[in-house]
């Protein structure tokens, strides 16, 4: 039992915060600070300067141009770039798709999407949930049904996140009505460009438009941009979901929001004096940050059974819960710590690249707005409740 | 013992929740709240001729009620039906301390506020107040003609439609001393006075007031408007409370239909015991909303200590009921939960922001604290 990085994980981790010193924009990080959203360009320019110093695709193997770097190495990266405010990488091609493609992909998938993955040449967006398919995902209906070397798709996708910018989605679609619903499931690529396909923007609660409906009207999509097997998509989905739990506790995102939220209790007044200095207030900060520790611990624990091979199984699952509890939590807090400015609706202060002064003390303008939009973090990936079912399976045995 | 509405009273909660079902239909708030007021003329002078904004005030005052309970009830109804109106702030506030305080002609204000004809704003808060009501920094001093204020008010609600201001502002002693606190009659068109005005999450406007040099007349005697600030705040937490009690109701209604309609894995989500049990916690904490409402609206009118620790262990409870109710109604829908079309965002966001004003659940466990328990 050693609780310390070994000399070279701590040397690989002076050298990804010299890395970010030098290359992370000034621009993005007071972007993110401010919790103003992040235009398509300025994902991408970050996207390519992980890219040229080939740190973009970080839980790649190396033959895909990957980091090769293992989980505890992963999680320094990560963690170093929650730390440093650098803008998240875009999971839908890097940690999504691109898994996929490498364990079932073709050769020819695989060579002609990883490049373009890295080098920024398509935006890809998941193409999952359904209106009826949500928690259950196996009752998907979009169907693509044969035509020559063609499937026609017809149907609906929505909670498409950040489909407004991509020119890609994967899709699960419906091949089969045979059997189990799971089995009659396939995974296909398909261009957003191709006739038939609508985006439409759902606004969230927050105000922003992050998700949308995409819509399919006997779209035409050639049959070589079907992912391995028909009607083995669910499979793969699986497979993709249980890989997309790298960094699942968001340890780095609750650090940088505890750290946020002892700021403006220190610059917010009541009664005087620094929030920070009321007595209950202080509790519960004090209380999410006792959590944070263990929840970190836990996570190290997990990561480290990983980096040894092992694959984790319901631990996710409570990441996935404690994660997002802990985050919803330090949200709260910041929202009540902005007092009376939490009021506001400071929709145009956060829009991108706003200069929109905003009505109070900067740090409350997007307290609401977040803590709002991040009510979310419970509810996609697998919702708190399914990720309790998980648990439970694991161990009741019934 | 008895929990039962008078007659009258229940005439009133009838007559207003069948014309606030007919008249605010999800559609109509939206179009109110791209409006210029933040609220609708029409149903403003709806619920004027209804006697609603009478119902806030006493006969003595030119109302005919203004007790607790009907306080309670009024706001009870606006909040379940998610209102936007800012009776709060025309009546409640403005109109309670016109009541309170005002001299003769001044209190012919009422008569127009009872009407529908004015609309009032109370400029208290101040950019570094947060919820302590005798943090005054905003100064006046006495001048040949009247008084001359300056300084600079926080998230005024409904100022941007208001045609007159009732501004606090020091006239003697330190930015912390509950004695020294003078309230002013201001037109938001008078000289000096600027407005920044934007909308508020959960619907209405609002704005920072900025004075300078504005010269106003006093409303009751100088220096000592602490406790009529006091309680008029009272009051204004319990009609806030209360609308937190409507806002919960429907929420909880939303989403106890939402579980029998929605369906995963071949049957209605409420077939699952982890949302059922989880329903039956905010039913139960809607109850105990319930209760402290009554507890307050029974004990508005008592001596200021007993008053305030009513406003307290209320304000603090519904504060975290609120929260566990916002916060399950969206888990509980998914996805549909988050979105901005669907009824129950407006209401979350309403219910949300009440815990930013008149004092958070933290503000209300010090002030209990140390009326009740220290
Ligand atoms: C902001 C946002 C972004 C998203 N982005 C994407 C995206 O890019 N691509 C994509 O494909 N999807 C995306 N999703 C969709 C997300 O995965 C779904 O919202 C999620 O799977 C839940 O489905 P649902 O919303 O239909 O809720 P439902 O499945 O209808 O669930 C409603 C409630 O019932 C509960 N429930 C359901 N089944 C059970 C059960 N068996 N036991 C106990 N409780 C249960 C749920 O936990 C929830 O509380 C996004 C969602 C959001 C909110």
């Amino acid at each position: 039992m050693d609780l310390n990085y070994t000399d070279a994980e701590i040397a690989f981790r002076d050298e990804v915060r010299a890395f970010l010193k030098a290359n992370l924009p000034e621009r993005l990080v007071d972007r993110s600070k401010h919790g103003q959203s992040l235009t398509k360009a300025d994902f991408e320019e970050w996207h390519a300067i992980l890219n040229a110093q080939g740190w973009l695709a970080s839980n790649w193997p190396k033959e895909f141009g990957g980091t090769a770097w293992n989980a505890i190495e992963r999680h320094i990266f990560e963690d170093e770039m929650t730390k440093a405010n650098a803008p998240r990488v875009v999971p839908f091609g890097l940690s999504m798709l691109a898994p996929v493609l490498q364990n079932f992909g073709s050769k020819e998938q695989q060579d002609y999407y990883l490049p373009r993955i890295l080098n920024g040449d398509d935006w890809w967006c998941q193409g999952y949930s359904e209106p009826g398919a949500g928690s259950d995902l196996a009752a998907v209906r979009t169907s693509a049904v044969r035509d020559g070397d063609h499937y026609i798709v017809n149907g609906q996708k929505t909670w498409t996140t950040l489909g407004q910018y991509a020119n890609k989605i994967f899709c699960l679609v419906r091949t089969s009505k045979e059997g189990k619903p799971q089995q009659g499931i396939s995974f296909l690529l398909i261009d957003m460009d191709t006739p038939g396909i609508e985006v439409r923007p759902i606004i969230l609660i927050d105000g922003t438009p992050e998700v949308n409906e995409v819509f399919f009207d006997n779209v035409r999509v050639p049959i070589e941009n079907l992912v391995g097997e028909e009607n083995k998509g669910w499979t793969y989905a699986k497979f993709l979901l249980t890989h997309e739990r790298t960094n699942i506790a968001g340890v780095g995102f609750a650090n940088a929001g505890l750290e946020n939220l002892k700021r403006i209790a220190r610059l917010e007044q009541s009664g005087g004096q620094p929030l920070i200095k009321n007595p209950h207030f202080a509790a519960r900060i004090a209380r999410v940050e006792i959590e944070l520790m263990a929840m970190s611990t836990t996570n190290l624990r997990v990561v480290s059974q990983a980096a040894a091979g092992q694959a984790p199984g319901a631990e996710s699952s409570m990441l996935k819960i404690k994660g997002t509890v802990i985050r919803q939590e330090i949200n709260a807090l910041t929202r009540s710590a902005a007092g009376t400015y939490a009021m506001p609706f400071a929709s145009e202060a956060l829009e991108e690249g706003s200069n929109a002064e905003p009505v109070g003390p900067a740090y409350a303008a997007p307290a609401t707005a977040q803590y709002l939009n991040n009510r979310k973090l419970s509810i996609f990936g697998g919702s708190n409740e399914i990720q309790r079912t998980i648990i439970t399976k694991a161990i009741l045995e019934l | 013992m008895n929990f039962d509405l008078t007659d009258e009273r229940q005439m009133l909660q009838d007559g207003l929740r069948r014309y606030l079902n007919d008249a605010y239909s999800a559609n109509a708030r939206a179009a109110i709240e791209d409006a210029e007021t933040g609220f609708s003329a029409e149903i403003w002078n709806g619920l004027a001729e209804m006697g609603v904004i009478g119902a806030l005030f006493r006969e003595e005052d030119g109302g005919f009620a203004g007790e607790g309970f009907d306080l309670a009830l009024v706001f009870e109804e606006l909040g379940r039906i998610g209102a936007v109106d800012p009776l709060i702030d025309t009546a409640v506030l403005g109109g309670g301390l016109i009541a309170e305080l005002g001299s003769g002609a001044q209190k012919e204000m009422i008569e127009a506020v009872i009407s529908g004809a004015a609309h009032l704003a109370f400029a208290h808060g101040e950019p570094t107040s947060r919820f302590d009501l005798s943090r005054v920094e905003t100064a006046a001093k006495k001048t040949a003609n009247g008084y001359m204020i300056n300084g600079r008010k926080a998230v005024v609600v409904n100022a941007p439609s208001a045609e007159t201001l009732i501004v606090s502002a020091r006239t003697s002693g330190k930015a912390s001393d509950a004695d020294g606190i003078s309230l002013f009659i201001v037109p938001t068109n008078a000289d000096g006075v600027t407005l920044r005005s934007y909308s508020v999450v959960g619907g209405g406007l609002a704005a920072e007031v900025i004075l300078n040099d504005v010269t106003a007349d006093l409303l009751g005697n100088e220096g000592t408007a602490h406790d009529a600030i006091s309680q008029v705040t009272a009051r204004a937490t319990l009609a806030i409370c209360a609308e937190a009690l409507g806002l919960m109701e429907s929420i909880k209604m939303l989403t106890n239909e939402y579980l029998k309609t929605r369906k995963q894995f071949g049957v209605p989500i409420g077939k699952f015991q982890a949302l059922q049990h989880r329903l039956a916690d905010v039913l139960i904490e809607i109850e105990q909303a319930r209760s402290a409402v009554i507890n307050l609206a029974g004990h508005i009118d008592a001596t200021p200590e007993v008053r305030d620790l009513h406003v307290s262990a209320t304000k603090n409870l519904i504060g975290d009921a609120a929260r566990l109710v916002v916060e399950e109604g969206i888990q509980m829908h998914g996805g549909i939960g988050m979105t901005m079309e669907y009824e129950l965002g407006h209401l979350a966001k309403r219910l949300t922001m009440i815990d930013h004003r008149f004092g958070d659940t933290t503000f209300h466990l010090e002030r209990f604290i140390e009326l009740a328990v220290g």
